[in-house]
């Protein structure tokens, strides 16, 4: 992974010395509430319901060994004992003590971390697919351009108070696991003319209130061009975004209200001032970025080895977690394996301190000292050896993280909503908790197959309710807690928004709703369809029948 | 009158800030003194006082771009730049364009709502000087051209990006 030197170390140096500063004068009332708000957003610290909540940047979801214990260590000593991994691929805590705050970022730096740009109206956490670099199906490493764009998004002086918030995700993989369509900007590495390897990008997608797919602005743009391309972007969403009304203020608004046309002749005219300038990337920066990822010591190792086909043979349980949680590996002998955080009774995303420190040694021991967090708000371990995975399955098994359930409908999206959020119009982690306890069969699930709940706990959508195949959002009624279910929804190549089923449902309605749901799929499915192209097929009439039919 | 920083020290402020003209007589009721008007003043009433005995330079707000200026661009000695808020981030935008694209090389003033927190920042996209809001701590704000050694971007302060430093 990406190592600093002695500018990167610097600069974070400075960083922390700055926000302790800030906080001081803020505690000291030197600084406004309003003056603080977005120096202290900018490093990820937002005051919730219940205390401050800290958003500490995981660059594309990339963490070592040591990381994880230094944030095991900051959920024992600045939290009550765990964190949360995001939907952004980061990972917050919601307990710690506002003047405690530089202090943790303190100690985050000593292991090349920080809370910078997690929050506020600023570019945030570049993100990509969980299996970079070890994906079988990858043109191209994605995390070396990650990097590229973290450092030039990390302090821009320019896009530092933009009109909202800045959202960039990079796609290497022919299989987008990283939601890149419903981002600010996506970027997907591409083959150009010539089969010269570049950069196709979309800019205006995003969920939230609006949700949207983006649209081509670049439909190739070479290597060196990469940084000119977004600075270009960026500067007519910054120049011409909404600010009047926060709501309307995304890019995705601009680029719907200008016209995709119109918004990409203001690029280009943007562009052709700044491309081949002095942030025009070399050669040797891209060679220095891509020497931080290179491929780990593999050993030689074949694949589908006697003595695993033996284990899956004599262990069903492992069998069955092994045909979920266990994916194919560049790498002849490896695999790539998924961790779901998504035990029945915990709250999606939750890590504790022990299990922090637990997926240390295993990436230790099994994936050479590295993990990866998904979107999805579960953990990769990406290079373990095939011959290694029912040891690492036993050892997972000793600290509940062997749940088979990855990909399934009880692997649900679900934001903090209303328990923790100030935002929030209604909880979500109680509906998580409801859906998972009216699924507890495991056979039922997998008869079930692929099919993705994702839970908001209000519009701002930090859930991704409206790319899940089934969504579910908080609504509030009059005061009331309600939700609102939409069908349909999907973050993969072929991204679509889900479609409102109908009137919103009350809390304890909801389980029996998604069994109704679930049993019109059954009912419909040819084969082995998944609920997602069962719907494309029949529509919404079918399930809207079932639902309502007694309501009239 | 507020506090001027000017290349990194305190500087006496000789310029005068028009929030609002009705017409050139305003300006012709003072000669010889230095002021900055809004640039739709100036579009309005520039030509008529060219014979103006003082010294005019002009201000725009955020939602104002610098390409409106044209070729009068470098003919001022002064172009301030408005915050209306300290979140609005649109005069970044501006002054790197005044700098970097249309090679301006005059002052250019950061006005408003100019506030210790994003002095560093302003200084990189290419203000030299700050009319800062009243109520700032002059000693304070002089501290924060020194916030950070360096940037990761190409920018007014340091032209190449450190990746072509480092």
């Amino acid at each position: 992974m990406y190592q600093y030197d002695q500018y990167d170390h610097q600069m974070l140096a400075e960083r922390v010395a700055q926000f302790r500063d800030q906080t001081d004068r803020y505690l000291d009332n030197k600084l406004s509430d309003s003056e603080f708000l977005p120096l202290r957003l900018q490093n990820g610290l937002y005051i919730q319901r219940l205390a401050p909540m800290l958003r500490i940047a995981v660059p594309y979801g990339l963490l070592s060994s040591r990381q994880l214990r230094k944030l095991a260590f900051i959920a024992r000593h600045y939290d009550k004992g765990y964190g949360h991994f995001t939907t952004r691929q980061n990972i917050q805590f919601n307990w710690p003590a506002l003047e405690d705050v530089p202090d943790l970022l303190a100690h985050l730096a000593e292991v090349e971390m920080h809370a910078i740009q997690t929050s506020g109206n600023c570019i945030r956490n570049t993100t990509t697919d969980q299996f970079a670099g070890a994906a079988v199906d990858e043109l191209e490493d994605s995390r070396p351009y990650c990097e590229i764009i973290r450092q030039w998004s990390t302090f821009h002086p320019e896009f530092a108070y933009l009109p909202r918030k800045f959202k960039i995700a990079v796609c290497g993989t022919a299989i987008d696991q990283a939601a890149t369509q419903v981002h600010d900007i996506g970027v997907y590495l591409i083959k150009g003319p010539d089969k010269v390897t570049g950069f196709r990008i979309l800019a205006g997608g995003g969920l939230g209130r609006t949700p949207v797919i983006g649209q081509e602005v670049f439909e190739f743009v070479e290597k060196q061009h990469l940084l000119t391309a977004l600075e270009a972007i960026l500067r007519v969403y910054n120049r011409e975004g909404r600010r009047d009304n926060k709501y309307k203020a995304r890019i995705k608004i601009l680029v719907k209200e200008t016209g995709v046309d119109a918004f990409k002749a203001k690029v280009m005219a943007e562009w052709q001032k700044i491309k081949d300038g002095a942030q025009t990337l070399t050669e040797d920066e891209i060679q220095r970025c891509k020497s931080f990822f290179t491929d780990p010591a593999y050993l030689e190792r074949s694949d589908n080895p006697e003595q695993l086909s033996q284990q899956l043979k004599q262990d069903a349980l492992f069998q069955s977690w092994h045909s979920r949680n266990v994916h194919p590996h560049k790498q002849t002998g490896y695999a790539i394996v998924s961790v779901a955080f998504k035990e029945t009774g915990v709250a999606p995303g939750d890590v504790t301190d022990t299990q922090l420190d637990y997926l240390a040694d295993l990436a230790d021991e099994y994936s050479f000292g590295e993990v990866r967090i998904s979107h999805r708000q579960n953990v990769v371990f990406a290079d373990v050896e095939q011959e290694k995975l029912f040891d690492l399955w036993q050892q997972l098994k000793r600290h509940s993280l062997a749940s088979k359930n990855l990909g399934l409908l009880t692997d649900m999206i679900c934001c903090p909503g209303g328990d923790f959020c100030a935002l929030a119009n209604a909880k979500s982690i109680p509906i998580a908790e409801s859906i998972q306890r009216a699924f507890d069969n495991f056979d039922e699930l997998t008869e079930i197959g692929e099919l993705n709940i994702n839970i908001s706990g209000c519009m701002n959508a930090c859930g991704h309710h409206h790319v899940g195949n089934i969504g579910i959002l908080g609504v509030d009624k009059k005061g009331a807690e309600f939700y609102q279910i939409s069908l349909g929804g999907s973050s993969r190549n072929e991204a679509s928004l889900g479609k409102i089923l109908g009137p919103a449902f009350a809390q304890d309605e909801i389980p029996a709703v998604i069994k109704t749901l679930v049993g019109v799929y059954k009912t419909n499915r040819i084969d082995n369809e998944s609920f997602l192209a069962t719907f494309q097929r029949i529509g919404m009439e079918p399930f809207k029948e079932k639902i309502y039919a007694n309501a009239d | 009158m507020p506090t001027l920083i000017k290349n990194g020290s305190l500087e006496h402020d000789r310029w005068t800030v028009l929030k609002e003209a009705t017409g050139p007589e305003v300006l012709r009721a003072v000669p010889n003194k230095r002021f900055i008007v809004p640039l739709k003043f100036w579009k309005d009433y520039g030509q008529e006082l060219s014979d103006y005995q003082g010294e005019i330079a002009i201000w725009l707000d955020s939602h104002e771009n610098v390409s409106e200026l044209g070729d009068a661009l470098q003919t001022f000695p002064l172009i301030a730049l408005n915050f209306p808020v300290f979140s609005d981030g649109r005069s970044y935008t501006n002054a790197r364009e005044l700098r970097e694209n249309l090679h301006y090389s005059g002052e250019i003033r950061a006005i408003g709502d100019v506030l210790r927190d994003q002095l560093f920042y302003m200084s990189r996209c290419g203000f030299n000087a700050f009319a800062l809001r009243h109520d700032q701590d002059v000693e304070l704000c002089l501290q924060a051209f020194t916030d950070f050694s360096t940037g990761y971007q190409s920018s007014i302060a340091e032209p190449l990006p450190l990746f072509k430093r480092r």
